[in-house]
């Protein structure tokens, strides 16, 4: 197993005395908070419980037990519709390689939970808000052909804004391609578990998100088919503060769970282990 | 204001005035070559405006209100019996589905329909389907499955329902069911773009072993007023993302997500729409019939390869170097 270089940087940045000084503030209730005890707590308000919208890579840190062996990362967009607004879509992309520190919108590899061997993609909000182009979906659909493979069980951890603009009908057809690997990673008997976090909303809550056999709500996460702005707009009146929340979809029967960063990980070890040791089942 | 409309009141005054000088005509023989000289000018300006359209064109022609709708295809098959609802909640009339002979063969028909007018439309939702909608559709693409019925399917939409119901009742878990069992469908999927095709709404209708657009149909990733709100928060700005969405079907064949064009008569479906429709039944039945000598594992697995190369990436050189750890 061969464990990434970020992922080495990204477990002892904490320790340094340089980001030691970094303070944030929480959007919620405002209270100041250093970045290093913010990390140690998941990235979660100590005061409010707020969930702060978390780096791939400190998700993946905080979920695999110690080795990951990533894939896909060589997987780059192109520019098949020559996007130009304000900026070209190259541009944007190389914009969004700084500020996220990331080669796209997901990360995918292989590693253990609790000792399982899984197959984890992990989704980051930060590469242009998470959406979905060429790249996501053709990294999640080599990650399922590859743990379909391995018949290990497939986790995907979702945050997106939707489908890409800038990659027009190609993204959209990414949920086609999505879910084409999905059903043949299912129909073996295998375990495919989605966790929705803030915010999962568009083409990807439209597709793969809500194709798990067990669909998990990072607590207090923004979950829906049209973003907020759009109903709002529709209806032209303002929409109660929890709708679309993972603890509203849990009372509407929408998702199975809502589990609390701090319980994540042992929340979806014991769902691996129950369903570990049962023999695939033709589909 | 649709500008294909626009466009068109100049042609429709035109040929109004040669049908009038016709009439005349029986009397006045000499009315015939002021009548050439029109019907000249009429071809003229009805190239001009639609010998070469621009994608917004395109986007008013998708939408523009005497275009077919769903249901002028499904009155022109053989028969066609209705199957209602979701089971569980309602019957959505914006997507009719049901059983139907198309020529001597059995299909299962599953059509988004949009209004010709706004009491249509209000009926209809505009086209836009709800969870209940889908829900009917993805029980249909089963049914048809396991009875080994291929699956015929018009799309027109500009999109899945966006209303605060169609959230409560999990929008994103109907369309995602849909997708998913037209990816596992052990029968042929024909699929045909006839207006709009707008985003994730349509493809729940699309994932198909033959898709095809009438020519000027749009298929898109995102309405261009969508689009627009989205990238630049002004839904005003409508036509300049229709220009960079490559949304209509010349582009989208390049691309390969459609596999043939139907042609449309100049200036539009709705200018011939009888021929139009027999044209389009008969190329559904062509791709059947080309369709149904695959077995059923071969239909999915080329399915499978065909949605599995769909885009556009490339392979970069790796910049960080795993370490064994
Ligand atoms: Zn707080």
């Amino acid at each position: 197993m061969a464990m990434p270089e970020w992922l080495r940087r990204r477990r002892n940045k904490h320790e340094t005395t340089e980001d030691a000084a970094q303070w944030t503030k929480c959007p919620k209730c405002g209270e100041v908070l250093y970045r290093k005890d913010l990390a140690a707590n998941l990235s979660v308000c100590p005061k409010c419980h707020y969930h702060f919208r978390m780096h791939a890579f400190d998700r993946v840190s905080m979920i695999i037990d110690s080795d990951f062996n990533e894939i896909g990362n060589e997987v780059v967009p192109g520019d098949p519709l020559k996007w130009t607004d304000t900026k070209s879509y190259p541009d944007k992309l190389a914009a969004a390689r700084e500020k996220s520190q990331l080669t796209e919108g997901v990360v995918c590899g292989f590693g253990t939970i609790a000792g399982h061997a899984v197959a984890l993609a992990v989704m980051d909000f930060n590469f242009r808000g998470g959406t979905m182009g060429t790249v996501v979906g053709e990294r999640i659909a080599m990650l399922l052909e590859e743990a379909r493979k391995r018949k290990v069980p497939c986790i995907i951890f979702t945050a997106s804004g939707g489908a890409r603009m800038e990659e027009g009908m190609l993204a959209l057809m990414q949920m086609a391609k999505v879910t084409a690997a999905v059903s043949r990673f299912m129909g073996d008997g295998n375990f495919f578990l989605t966790v929705l976090t803030d915010p999962t909303t568009g083409g990807v809550s439209a597709s793969f998100a809500f194709q798990g056999d067990i669909i998990i709500g990072e607590a207090r996460a923004m979950i829906g088919f049209a973003g907020r702005r759009v109903i709002e707009q529709t209806i032209r009146q303002k929409l109660p503060d929890n709708f679309q929340t993972a603890e509203f979809l849990l009372e509407k029967g929408h998702i199975d769970m809502v589990v609390e960063r701090s319980h994540m990980k042992e929340t979806l070890a014991r769902l691996l282990d129950y369903t570990a040791k049962k023999a695939p089942v033709a589909v | 204001m649709n500008v294909i409309v626009e466009r068109e009141k100049k042609l429709l005054e035109l040929e109004k005035t040669i049908t009038d000088l016709r009439s005349a005509a029986a009397t006045q023989p000499s009315l015939s070559t002021a009548i050439e000289a029109l019907q000249d000018e009429y071809k003229k300006i009805q190239r001009d405006v639609f010998g070469s359209m621009t994608p917004w064109q395109k986007v008013n022609m998708s939408r523009h209100p005497e275009r077919p709708t769903s249901s002028d295809y499904i009155a022109r098959l053989e028969t066609f019996d209705q199957l209602h609802g979701d089971r569980h909640f309602r019957d959505d009339p914006a997507v009719t589905g049901g059983l139907a002979k198309l020529g001597e063969r059995s299909v299962m028909v599953i059509a988004q329909q949009r209004g010709r007018d706004t009491k249509e439309n209000l009926k209809l939702n505009f086209g836009m389907v709800t969870p209940e909608g889908y829900r009917k559709v993805k029980r249909l693409i089963d049914l048809a499955s396991r009875l080994g019925i291929p699956v015929v399917t018009f799309v027109d939409t500009k999109g899945a329902d966006p209303g605060i119901g169609s959230e409560e009742r999990a929008q994103s878990e109907a369309i995602a069911q849909c997708l998913y069992s037209l990816t596992v469908a052990r029968v042929p999927i024909v699929a045909t773009v006839v207006g709009e095709g707008g985003s994730g709404g349509a493809l729940a209708l699309a994932i198909a072993d033959h898709v095809m657009m009438l020519e000027h149909s749009t298929y898109s990733v995102a309405s261009p007023e969508g689009c627009a709100a989205i990238l630049w928060g002004d839904a005003a700005k409508a036509e300049e993302a229709a220009s960079h969405l490559k949304l209509t079907s010349q582009d989208l064949l390049g691309f390969g997500i459609i596999d043939e064009i139907i042609p449309e008569p100049l200036g539009g479906a709705h200018r011939d729409a009888p021929a139009l429709i027999a044209t389009t039944l008969q190329k559904i039945e062509e791709a059947l019939a080309r369709l149904s000598a695959l077995s059923a594992e071969d239909l999915v697995e080329e399915r499978y390869r065909k949605y599995r190369r769909i885009g556009a990436w490339q392979v970069e050189r790796q910049t960080a170097v795993a370490i064994s750890g």
